[in-house]
């Protein structure tokens, strides 16, 4: 089984390929993970995680600039079913459209917009960043056994933009700041965060455990 | 719902904590990703390290201290100190720093600010302030930018200076009071809330802390998003769990997971 973590140039892989390394060595089966930028082994692939810093743009960019690697993803999670994890801006990408200064097209796999967190009260401060408990939406394999709601674990956001998903059902999990903030959503075999699992110490490592046992 | 992040520094030397930390267990408290494991168990919020090598030989030994603290810590990591260019910034993020904080660097070429946050995105691109009062002949006294560890004065407005940088793109400010830095007296209060208060960005309080009740009056009174402290923690006066359930009483939404 292998797990492949797409490089494209965008932040820090190598925290995001160590946590899943971590997860995966703790597991019955180790899964192998490796960090290509390769579109045929993103293909191949088992599982397939897609980071993401920085804008919407120019992640979108960065992407399309790997000939081939758009298209292999989309087969390997739309046609192979293999399941797939977007973290940040690696999530927002699964949307219809990015609205962070310019307007670019996402994936189109969530239906809806990335646009600007606008938390109520005045004295939150954007970006959204820091540790924040998550309210769970709706039942899905990867949040087994996860302690959620106001007394669960929390998650690690540092973002100003967030996933506003045209349909309920895409939402798993929403955040409070200020108002709802997107931050697990899932359909099909893709589910994507808003958060850095990579970043959210022991809950982090237990979701992408569960995410790497997930047999959708 | 959202928590204040408390935040433990490690100055670093030359691949060392300067003048060490104080834990129990730890094997060798000369080694920052030692004292980084320790904090990340214990509960910190984020890690900070602070490069003051001096010479640019030894940085090398910094990147290799980031590379081993990302691989064993999974929370987020700042590191600043010495961070002068696109590829200085593109080099520790590389190694698994999640933010980088400029110092020096922004107050001599604001540019770079802006150029960096395009590059990178302004989540990981903090700005260090390092503020302390100045007496005016004739005016109120204002708050200026020092830098060099403090000795060397700009002129520069601090509170002017901070929205300029967060225009340009910084996602956060590390505000320091030189005023207050090493003398246990509490964060200069009446600077974090004047930053705090013009910024749209979150604000780290830094500098003075001796006692619990000093965290929560940089929340309270401070407005800042979180508080950064050393010397309290390295030498084993308070741990992070007893900070955080000080601040709990205090009435803070505070994270005590496991």
């Amino acid at each position: 089984m292998t797990v492949a973590i797409v490089d494209y140039g965008s932040g820090n892989l190598h925290s995001a390929a160590k946590a899943f390394e971590r997860a995966s060595r703790s597991m019955e089966d180790p899964q192998k993970v490796m960090v290509t930028r390769d579109p045929e082994a993103v293909y191949r692939a088992d599982r397939i995680v897609l980071p993401g810093v920085g804008a919407f743009a120019d992640c979108r960019r960065g992407l399309d600039a790997v000939d081939g690697m758009l298209d292999a993803m989309t087969e390997a999670v739309r046609v192979k079913a293999r399941p797939f994890f977007g973290i940040c801006v690696g999530m927002q990408l699964m949307a219809t459209r990015g609205k962070e200064h310019v307007v670019t097209e996402g994936f189109n796999w969530i239906e809806g917009d990335v646009e600007k967190i606008s938390p109520r009260e005045e004295n939150l401060k954007i970006p959204h960043m820091g540790w924040n408990t998550l309210d769970l939406v709706r039942e899905h394999p990867v949040l087994e056994r996860l302690p959620l709601g106001p007394k669960g674990r929390h998650a690690y956001f540092v973002h100003s933009y967030h996933l506003n998903a045209s349909n309920e059902a895409d939402v798993l999990a929403r955040a409070d700041y200020g108002g709802p903030v997107t931050a697990i959503v899932g359909k099909d075999t893709a589910i994507g965060t808003q958060f850095h699992p990579e970043k959210s110490q022991r809950f982090g490592l237990a979701l992408i455990s569960n995410f790497l046992k997930w047999k959708p | 719902m959202f928590k204040v992040r408390v935040i433990p520094c490690l100055d670093v030397k030359d691949g060392r904590v300067v003048k060490g930390v104080n834990f129990v267990d730890l094997r060798d408290a000369g080694d920052p990703v030692e004292a980084a494991i320790a904090y990340d168990a214990a509960g910190a919020d984020e890690l900070c390290f602070l490069d003051i090598t001096a010479t640019h030989e030894n940085r090398g030994t910094m990147l290799d201290v980031v590379r081993r603290t990302a691989e064993a810590c999974f929370m987020p990591l700042t590191v600043g100190g010495g961070v002068r260019t696109i590829d200085d910034i593109k080099t520790l993020l590389r190694y698994g720093a999640d933010k980088v904080s400029i110092n020096s660097a922004a107050v001599s070429n604001r540019e770079f600010v802006k150029r960096a946050a395009e590059k990178f995105g302004e989540q990981c691109i903090v700005v260090a302030i390092d503020a302390k009062r100045v007496k005016r002949a004739g005016g109120s006294d204002r708050w200026e930018i020092f830098t060099h560890g403090g000795r060397n004065s700009t002129g520069i407005d601090a509170i002017e200076y901070a929205q300029e940088v967060v225009s340009l793109g910084a996602g956060e400010i590390l505000l320091t009071s030189m005023d207050r830095d090493g003398t246990r007296q509490g964060f200069d209060l009446p600077l974090t809330q004047a930053i705090a208060d013009s910024v749209p960005v979150p604000v780290i309080a830094s500098g003075g802390v001796g006692n619990l009740d000093h965290l929560v009056d940089g929340i309270r009174q401070g407005h800042a998003t979180a508080v950064l402290a050393a010397s309290i923690f390295h030498f084993g006066e308070f741990t992070i769990r007893q900070a955080k359930e000080h601040m709990v009483r205090a009435g803070l939404p505070m994270r005590l997971d496991p």
